[in-house]
């Protein structure tokens, strides 16, 4: 199983769902996801986009302004 | 009804094509496929050097009120139109051309960046897309 690090600190919308997106696409099924950012409303989004995808929401940490998201593929 | 996002863009104001962009590269993120259906001014900005070219629909003040507003946004770090632009592609989004705004603006395929479009059509093609479509805006 791999592990990929993704980080969108500093970035705003979209793109760190669209980096998320393409985590997504790099993955293969069992992988995990770590994503770090700082932009608030993708602290919420990153999970409902996880959930559109089919990949399970292991963890969210931190706060709306520096976070960590953790996803399983 | 299939998972899809189709949005024609009409205008070719920078906010207007942000908007659409965002959109469409959040429907990508989220899983769906999009369609986006270029016509009338939207399709200057498919033209060669035409993307970033937009008026702001509001507080233009001949290219000051833009001036200032890219400023603010690259302070903000919002991603440039031909970065949204490239990354659309990149998740696999569709972009259709109208014809017929080509035929009345005199526009042929060689004035157009024929890369970023994946078909010719006209109103058909985007019923096809549209009417199996869980979103449907106009831009």
């Amino acid at each position: 199983m791999a592990h990929i690090s993704v980080d969108v600190r500093g970035e705003t919308c979209p793109i760190p769902l669209i980096e998320f997106r393409k985590a997504i696409r790099t993955a293969a099924a069992g992988d995990t996801i770590e994503i770090q950012g700082t932009h608030p409303a993708s602290q919420k989004e990153i999970p409902m986009a996880a959930e559109a995808l089919g990949a399970q929401l292991l963890g969210v940490d931190g706060s709306p302004n520096d976070w960590t998201i953790r996803i399983r593929r | 009804m299939g998972d899809r996002t189709t949005i024609v863009v009409a205008s070719g104001e920078m906010d207007r094509l942000y908007s659409t962009l965002i959109i469409a590269n959040g429907s990508l993120a989220m899983g769906m496929d999009v369609s986006l259906y270029f016509t009338f001014w939207g399709l200057e900005r498919l033209k060669k050097g035409g993307l970033e070219r937009g008026r702001l629909s509001r507080m233009h003040l001949a290219g000051l009120g833009k001036g200032l507003m890219r400023l603010r946004m690259k302070k903000a770090r919002v991603a440039s139109l031909e970065r949204l632009m490239a990354e659309f592609r990149d998740l696999g989004g569709r972009i259709i051309a109208c014809e017929m705004t080509m035929e009345i603006m005199g526009l042929s395929r060689e004035d157009m960046r024929e890369n970023l479009i994946d078909e010719y059509g006209a109103v058909g093609t985007y019923i096809r897309d549209a009417r199996d479509s869980r979103i449907t805006l106009l831009v």
